[in-house]
C-alpha cells in the first residue's frame, strides 16, 4: 500500500467546446483532508465526479486506493464515500430508513447495520428524528445526514463536494471539527469549497481556476511564497488610489475593504519604502503597511498569473 | 445479484409510493374511473336524447306512432315546435339533438308506403351521426351538418351494434390499456425522476449494480400492474357480468406479460428521457397509436397495412389478442403462442436494451 490515495495525470475533461478540466495533475496522501478551493464552474465537481467513475475524463489517468479509474470504478466503489453538491439523499424517507437503505446497499450484514446506524444517529447528533422525513431536514441536519450516510460502511477515501455550502458557521465549524475526527481514524478526505477559512483548515489544497490547477500545497507552502508582496493600505480617497495604482506595471491587484486598499505586488522584493517613494508619485494622501499573505492573496495571485500566462 | 441489495431497494420504493397520495391515487383511481365511465358509455345506448316533434298531421295515427318513438326511451321531449323549419332551428342551437318531423299527408304516405316520419338527427354529435349514417337510405335537402333521416323507433336502438361495443368486449381490453398506461409510465418518471432529485448520482456511486437496480425499481410496479388487473376484472365480473370463459391463471400469465413489456419499455424510455417531462411526451409516443391501432377501438382487420406493421410492435396488440382470446373464446395462452411469444420477444429486447444503456456514469 502506497502513501498516495489519489494520483491523477493530466487530467482533462472537455464537455462538446468547453473545457471543464484542463489537465490537472493531483496527488492526494492518505489519511489527508485535502482541499479543493476555487470559485463556481472551475471544475471542482467535474474533477470529483471523475474521480470517483462517475465522469469518464477525456484524457488523463486516475488512480485511486491503487484502481485504475475508470476501469475499476466498480471495486471503488465499495471503498469509497461520496456526498454529492446538491442533498441527494431521499426526501420521502426517514431518516433512519435513509441510513437502513445505505448500509444494505453497502453490503453491511442486518446486525451490524443497525447497530452501524443508531451509533451514526447519536453520533451525527440526529437521534432525537430519527423518524422525520429527509426531506423536512434543516439545511445543517440534512448535512449530517447526508456525511453519516456517506460513512456507513467506513470507506478509506471520503469525497466531500461542497459540504458546507448554506449551512451557518457554527454549523460549519462543527463538521469540520468531524471531518478531523474521521482523518484521526484514517481516512482520506476530499473536501470542495469556495469558502477560504475552510480551504485554511486544510492539511494540503489544490486551487482550482477555471479548469486549472493554478496552485497546491499546503496553506503554509502557498502563503509563504507572497511574503513580502501583500500590503495595507489607508487613505482618504481609496477609489481614487485604487485607481492610480491598478494603472502600475508591477501591481497584480487591489480590492478595497471598507476604508482599505490590499494590495498585491507582482514581486516580493521590493522594499516597503521604495513602494512607498513610488506612490508619493499619485500626489494623493495614504499610509502604508505590510501585512501576512492570506489564502485569498494567495488565490488572485495564482489565478491572476495564469491569465495573463494565457494571455 | 445479491438478493439482500435487491430487497433494499424493492422496499425503499414501496415506501416512497406509500407517501406519494398522488401515484397511489392514480394506481386505485385510473382502473376505476376507466372501468366506470367506459361501462356507462355503453349502458347508455343513446337514450334521453333531448328531441322536439313537429306533427303537421295531426291525426290520431301520427299521435300514436309519437307516443311508440318516446316510448322506445331512445328519445326525450325538450321543445315543440310547428314545421320542420323550427326543428332545423332547434338543431342549430343545440337545443336537441333530434327533431321528429310528421308531414300533414302522414296517413296517405303510410298508405302509400313510403316514408311516414322524418328523424332529424345533429350531424356534429360523433355518435348521434354514427347511428345516422347506419340509418342512411337517403340525405334530404337540408344545411350540411344535418342528417335527416326517415325510421321507426326500434331501428334507432339497433344501430348500436352489441357485439362490437359491449362491456364483455371492452372490460378486457380495458386491463390492457390501463396496464400499458399506467406501467410504462410509472417506471419511466421513476428512474428519471431520481436523476432529477439527485438520487442517482448517491446510488450509483455505491456498488448496487445495474441490474439490481432496474429489477429492483421494476418489481414493485409489477405487483402493483396485478393489482390494477384484479380491480379491473373484479370490477368487470360483478358490475358487468364479464366472463373469463379461459382459466384465470392464463389471464394472469398474459396480464403479467404485458406487464414486463411495458415496464422494460418503462426502463428504456427513462434511460433516454433528460426530464420527467420528456418520460410523460414519450410514453404518449407509445400510448396513443396502443389505444388506436391495439384493436381495442378500432378492428385491426380493417386498418391499412401500415398501420398493421405498427400495431405489430405494439405490446397491447398482442396483448389484446390474447387477452379477448382467452376471456370471450375461452383459448388457452398456449393455443395463442404466436402473441405470447411476440411480447416474450419484447420484454427480452426491451431489457436488454435498457440495461445496457443505462450506465452507473453519468455522462
Ligand atoms: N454535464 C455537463 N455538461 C456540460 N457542461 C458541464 C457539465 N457539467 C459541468 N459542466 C460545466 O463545466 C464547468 C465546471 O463545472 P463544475 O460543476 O465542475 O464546477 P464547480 O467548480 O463544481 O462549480 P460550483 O462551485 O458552482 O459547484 C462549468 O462551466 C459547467 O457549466
Ligand atoms: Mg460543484
Amino acid at each position: 500500500m502506497t502513501d498516495t490515495a489519489i494520483h491523477a495525470h493530466g487530467l482533462t475533461k472537455r464537455f462538446g467546446q468547453l473545457v471543464a478540466v484542463n489537465a490537472v495533475n493531483l496527488d492526494v496522501p492518505r489519511a489527508c483532508v485535502y482541499g479543493f478551493l476555487g470559485p463556481n464552474g472551475s471544475g471542482k465537481s467535474t474533477t470529483i465526479r471523475m474521480l470517483c467513475g462517475l465522469l469518464t475524463p477525456s484524457e488523463g489517468e486516475i488512480d485511486v486506493l491503487g484502481l485504475r479509474i475508470p476501469q475499476q470504478a466498480e471495486q471503488l466503489k465499495r471503498r469509497i464515500g461520496y456526498m454529492t453538491q446538491k442533498f441527494s439523499l431521499f426526501d420521502d424517507l426517514s431518516v433512519r430508513q435513509n441510513l437502513e437503505f445505505l448500509a444494505t446497499v453497502q453490503g453491511l450484514p442486518r446486525q451490524q447495520g443497525k447497530a452501524r446506524v443508531d451509533d451514526l444517529l447519536r453520533r451525527y447528533r440526529l437521534d432525537d428524528r430519527t423518524e422525520q422525513l429527509a426531506g423536512t431536514l434543516s439545511g445543517g441536519q440534512k448535512q449530517r445526514l447526508a456525511l453519516a450516510g456517506a460513512i456507513v460502511h467506513k470507506p478509506e477515501l471520503l469525497l466531500l463536494d461542497e459540504p458546507t455550502s448554506a449551512v451557518d458557521p457554527e454549523s460549519r465549524r462543527d463538521f469540520w471539527e468531524k471531518l478531523f475526527e474521521l482523518a484521526d481514524d484514517g481516512t482520506t478526505i476530499l473536501v470542495s469549497t469556495h469558502y477560504m477559512d475552510e480551504a485554511e483548515r486544510c492539511h494540503r489544497l489544490a486551487i482550482l481556476d477555471n479548469g486549472n490547477l493554478v496552485a497546491d500545497g499546503t496553506p503554509k507552502e502557498l502563503t509563504a511564497k507572497l511574503q513580502g508582496r501583500t500590503f495595507l493600505i489607508r487613505a482618504d480617497a481609496p477609489r481614487k488610489v485604487k485607481e492610480a495604482l491598478e494603472d502600475q506595471p508591477d501591481v497584480l491587484s487591489v480590492a478595497q475593504i471598507g476604508n482599505e486598499l490590499r494590495v498585491l505586488l507582482r514581486h516580493s522584493d521590493e522594499h516597503v519604502d521604495a513602494f512607498k517613494q513610488r506612490l508619493q508619485r499619485i500626489g494623493l494622501p495614504f499610509d502604508v503597511e505590510s501585512v501576512t499573505p492570506s489564502l485569498e492573496d494567495v488565490f488572485v495571485a495564482a489565478t491572476r498569473r495564469h491569465e495573463e500566462q494565457a494571455a | 445479484m445479491n438478493l439482500r441489495r435487491l430487497w433494499a431497494i424493492m422496499l425503499k420504493e414501496l415506501r416512497q409510493l406509500r407517501r406519494d397520495r398522488i401515484t397511489l391515487a392514480m394506481i386505485m383511481g385510473i382502473p376505476i374511473l376507466q372501468l366506470i365511465l367506459f361501462g356507462y358509455a355503453i349502458n347508455l345506448n343513446l337514450r334521453h336524447l333531448p328531441a322536439a316533434v313537429a306533427d303537421q298531421a295531426q291525426t290520431a295515427g301520427s299521435r300514436a306512432a309519437i307516443q311508440d318513438l318516446l316510448a322506445s326511451g331512445v328519445i326525450e321531449l325538450h321543445a315543440t315546435a310547428q314545421s320542420p323549419q323550427q326543428l332545423v332551428d332547434l338543431l342549430r342551437e343545440g337545443r336537441i339533438t333530434v327533431g321528429i318531423a310528421v308531414p300533414p299527408d302522414f296517413e296517405r304516405r303510410k298508405l302509400d308506403g313510403r316514408e311516414a316520419i322524418q328523424v332529424m338527427v345533429d350531424g356534429s354529435d360523433n355518435v348521434v351521426q354514427a347511428a345516422a349514417g347506419q340509418l342512411a337510405q337517403y340525405p334530404l335537402n337540408q344545411p350540411d351538418n344535418f342528417h335527416a333521416r326517415v325510421e321507426t323507433p326500434i331501428s334507432v336502438v339497433s344501430f348500436y351494434n352489441p357485439e362490437r361495443r359491449s362491456p364483455v368486449n371492452i372490460v378486457p381490453g380495458l386491463v390492457g390499456v390501463i396496464l400499458t398506461m399506467t406501467m410504462v409510465l410509472f417506471t419511466a418518471v421513476a428512474i428519471v425522476r431520481e436523476s432529477e432529485r439527485g438520487n442517482m448520482e448517491l446510488l450509483i456511486t455505491t456498488p448496487v449494480s445495474r441490474t439490481e437496480l432496474m429489477i429492483g425499481k421494476v418489481l414493485p410496479y409489477a405487483v402493483i400492474g396485478l393489482l390494477q388487473t384484479s380491480i379491473v376484472l373484479l370490477l368487470g365480473v360483478w358490475l358487468f357480468r364479464v366472463p373469463i370463459r379461459g382459466s384465470l391463471w392464463d389471464v394472469y400469465l398474459a396480464a403479467s406479460l404485458l406487464i414486463l413489456a411495458n415496464l422494460s419499455l418503462g426502463l428504456l424510455i427513462s434511460t433516454r428521457a433528460k426530464s420527467q417531462f420528456q418520460a410523460m411526451q414519450m410514453t404518449f409516443f407509445v400510448f396513443l397509436p396502443s389505444i388506436l391501432l391495439s384493436g381495442f377501438m378500432f378492428p385491426y382487420a380493417g386498418m391499412p397495412p401500415p398501420a398493421q406493421w405498427i400495431a405489430e410492435l405494439l405490446p397491447l396488440t398482442h396483448f389484446m389478442r390474447l387477452i379477448r382470446g382467452i376471456m370471450l373464446r375461452g383459448a388457452a395462452l398456449g393455443d395463442l403462442w404466436p402473441d405470447s411469444l411476440a411480447l416474450a420477444v419484447f420484454i427480452a429486447v426491451m431489457l436488454t436494451l435498457a440495461i445496457r444503456l443505462f450506465h452507473k456514469r453519468l455522462d
